[in-house]
């Protein structure tokens, strides 16, 4: 019979998909020796229908209805606030063993390897917190204002949520995201490599409308620090110029719903194109000042090392950069044939303008698909087609920016700040593919 | 730091006064939304120091008072000498006589030390006076005094040789103390990653210039392609089974690392929900199941304690309060944070041998 369509390729199913839960937990209690039978037997299961049939009648997928075909469903708000499928269990916020030695400081990654479009689902948003997060009650939340203004001032999230609103799609990437590479590989899938990486669309009110309230005095002050309301009450200097811009926005709303705790519930800083650090969570506080305040994170961390020994203090632009999501590392290709190259791309600096695609490590390039919608300063997801020859390939993303910057490789990044600094990180991420459809991590200059 | 004139504080109080009247100017263009905010408001929430020293409170602290606030909060986490890197990176070390003199720390070029140091990066000694002062101790933060945090300082910078032991750091002498900086020159902005105006006008660095110029060639850009690094044997199954990290429909499949099912969510034993509990409250940073990290182990605890019927009570109170001798020199903080059915389950979980499952 011609079984191309069942055809499961080079990669067989990992023989837990065929498990129940109850075969699950049964694993984990040690009996190891069931998932081998039962592999055994589930795929004894799967081939004894359709071998009962004629050959080539069909596939038993088809052929013999499925339960949810053939009886009653759940009823409306089985799950009152809805969670992803069972079977997505597996695309999950995750940790890196090893990277911080305590939860309070420490990151939980996306996974980027699972994600479509351009918008990151809230309960997947990557967290990064400094000493521990709360769930805060809004009621006792309070914003103030002070420093060079005429009116310190304080607004509660009434008045905040009562103030003209807007909405924004926008990335927000750790300073700190691909820090762990600047040096060699070190992490062997996309989630622990970029996915200090989240784009959410973020509801609030811009900043510049309440420091106008509070008659900010703009000649004068500069800068702006926002604090945090955690036990780490975070601080960073943020340029006037960027909230006069408008884009800085106050922000309560992500993704249609309120912050989640995790990310700064009910009130964080929105800082377009700027490293996640200066989106301060949980915001209490704003001050207006003539100078730049050095706090710990812009003096002690969030500093990119030279090779002379400076650090670069400051750095807050996060610069054009794009990865590809699918295929890429710790996944493995089907088999021959087509494939859907798909990735992410952004720039601190505006709009996307173009992402090309090399299979060949750089040598040769073609100019991928990008999806609407493009925005800026927000993830833009970008596709090309692949036909894979079974040989070895060597996947790259390089972007481009509105303000005509390129991506740079490893060998210029390095060139120009050598492999000492954690931060900014924005090099072109290189995605092996070997003949048996094994994709790793690696390093091309 | 506010800036406020003095005018306008005037105006602030007595706008205080009067029931939080707004200014006329303020608050016009969305009536009801906002008030002024009191100075006592301000004072509370305002603790930022600056480089310029503005908002620095008044206050002095000796480097043997730094010794003993230090003991008491400090060294659970930091090592007595500020040198742990159990839980944190080390604070000290790796600064040298010759980088105080120059304000440039010799150690980050060679890679001589091997941890970056908190006072091998800083230049600022305001940065430590404020983050000291708002963020820490970890589990209690903002409850030092400014004298506390005067003395604090001063201890640290005392291991740094760079003041004295019988130093007093005061608001009157710091100023000095930063010329002492061992990385005071240290830092750089030139660079054009600060998204607002140029040095040259008055704001950060070079204006948004990138240091780095590739060019979007699309043919025969390169010979050959050279792999510089591949993900090391070491760092294939360090993070678990990739396979259940990735869908399980679609154009690809997760690799088998590690053992199947090794990650795999499931409800958690009354012991592992214990365990995820402690590490919550940041027990396991001091603490292991069954290896002494600055803490004693859980393990040891279990073993001291087996034959003692008010363990349960004893311990109890002592994770609340905090404790000294026991285990040696280095105190446990208190651990207010914690509530009391929580520190219940936690010593009850310790006394029956901490098990992870």
């Amino acid at each position: 019979m011609d079984n191309s369509e069942f055809r499961l390729g080079r990669v067989r199913p990992a023989p837990e998909n065929f498990l129940t839960d109850e075969d699950i937990q049964s694993v984990k209690e040690g009996r190891r020796d069931f998932l081998r039978k039962a592999f055994i037997g589930a795929s004894a299961a799967m081939v004894a229908p359709a071998m009962a049939r004629a050959a080539g009648e069909g596939d038993p997928a088809i052929l013999d209805l499925p339960p949810w075909s053939t009886s009653l469903g759940l009823p409306v708000a089985a799950n009152p606030y809805g969670l992803p499928s069972k079977y997505e269990r597996g695309l999950v916020r995750r940790e890196s063993p090893g990277l911080t030695r305590v939860g309070g400081s420490s990151v939980a990654f996306t996974p980027l390897q699972g994600l479509f479009g351009i918008i990151t689902p809230s309960g997947l948003h990557f967290e990064r917190h400094h000493q521990g997060w709360h769930d805060i009650d809004p009621s006792k939340h309070r914003l103030m204002i002070n420093g060079l203004v005429k009116s310190s001032s304080v607004f509660t999230m009434d008045d905040i949520m009562r103030l003209p609103s807007v909405s924004r799609v926008h990335f927000i990437e750790c300073g700190a995201n691909t820090g762990m590479e600047w040096g060699n590989v070190a992490v062997p899938t996309v989630q622990y490599s970029h996915g200090m990486l989240s784009c959410s669309e973020f509801t609030g009110v811009p900043l510049k409308a309440i420091l106008d309230m509070c008659g900010a005095d703009y000649k004068k002050g500069r800068f702006i620090l926002a604090e945090g309301a955690d036990g780490s009450s975070m601080t960073r200097t943020i340029p006037m110029e960027l909230v006069e811009s408008g884009e800085v926005l106050v922000a309560y709303g992500m993704n249609g719903e309120m912050l989640r705790p995790e990310n700064g519930y009910p009130l964080r800083l929105v800082v377009p194109g700027v490293q996640g650090v200066s989106w301060v969570k949980w915001l209490r506080r704003i001050e207006v000042g003539d100078m730049p305040w050095a706090a710990k994170d812009e003096a002690v961390h969030y500093m990119d090392l030279m090779p002379d020994g400076q650090h670069r203090q400051y750095t807050s632009v996060q610069e054009c950069k794009s990865v590809i999501t699918t295929p890429s590392g710790g996944q493995i290709l089907l088999d021959k044939g087509f494939y859907n190259i798909s990735g992410m791309a952004w720039s601190g600096r505006g709009k996307i303008t173009r992402v090309d695609v090399s299979t060949d490590g750089g040598i040769n390039w073609r100019q991928a698909r990008l999806e609407t919608p493009v925005l800026s300063k927000a993830v833009t997801r970008f596709n090309i087609d692949w036909v894979w020859d079974g040989k070895p390939a060597i996947l790259q993303s390089r972007a481009m920016d509105e303000s005509g910057f390129v991506q740079p490789g490893y060998g210029q990044l390095r060139a120009a700040r050598g492999t000492k600094s954690i931060y900014h990180n924005n090099a072109i991420q290189s995605w092996k593919v070997v003949e048996s459809g094994e994709v790793s991590n690696v390093q091309v200059l | 730091m506010s800036r406020f004139s003095k005018t306008l504080s005037v105006l602030a109080v007595a706008a205080a006064t009067v029931g939080l009247v707004t200014p006329a100017t303020a608050f016009d263009r969305y009536p009801g939304v906002g008030r002024a905010a009191t100075p006592a408001e301000v004072k509370v929430w305002d603790i930022d120091v600056r480089p310029d020293f503005a908002g620095l409170p008044k206050g002095k602290g000796t480097v043997d008072q730094g010794i003993e606030v230090w003991e008491a909060n400090c060294a659970s986490c930091h090592g007595a000498f500020g040198e742990s890197n159990e839980v944190f990176t080390p604070l000290v070390g790796g600064t040298t006589r010759d980088d105080i003199k120059t304000g440039h720390v010799k150690s980050l070029i060679s890679g001589s030390f091997p941890q970056r140091t908190t006072l091998m990066k800083v230049a600022t000694v305001s940065t430590l006076f404020d983050y000291i002062q708002r963020a820490m101790p970890w589990t209690a933060p903002k409850s030092l005094k400014p004298d506390d945090v005067y003395a604090v300082v001063a201890y640290l910078l005392n291991l740094a040789e760079v003041v004295p032991a019988d130093f007093e750091l005061s608001d009157q002498n710091i100023a000095e103390v930063q010329q002492r900086m061992p990385n005071r020159n240290g830092m750089t902005t030139d660079h054009g990653m600060w998204p607002g105006a140029s040095a040259a006008k008055g704001g950060i660095g070079n204006g948004g210039k990138p240091d780095t110029k590739n060019v979007a060639c699309m043919k025969d850009c390169k010979k050959d392609v050279q792999i510089v690094s591949s993900l090391p044997a070491y760092a294939q199954d360090a993070h678990g089974n990739l396979a259940e990290q990735n869908r399980f429909v679609g154009q690809t499949r997760g690799k088998q690392t590690g053992e199947p099912g090794a990650t795999e969510a499931a409800a958690p034993s009354a012991a592992a929900a214990t365990l995820a509990l402690a590490n919550s409250k940041g027990c396991m940073a001091c603490h292991g199941l069954s290896n002494k990290i600055v803490g004693p182990a859980y393990a040891d605890i279990a073993a001291k304690y087996k034959d003692q019927d008010d363990a349960a009570a004893k311990l109890m109170a002592k994770v609340k309060a905090g404790g000294q001798g026991v285990w040696g020199a280095v105190p446990m903080p208190s651990q207010g944070h914690v509530k009391d059915e929580e520190i219940k389950q936690l010593v009850q979980w310790i006394l029956e041998g901490a098990k992870a499952q």
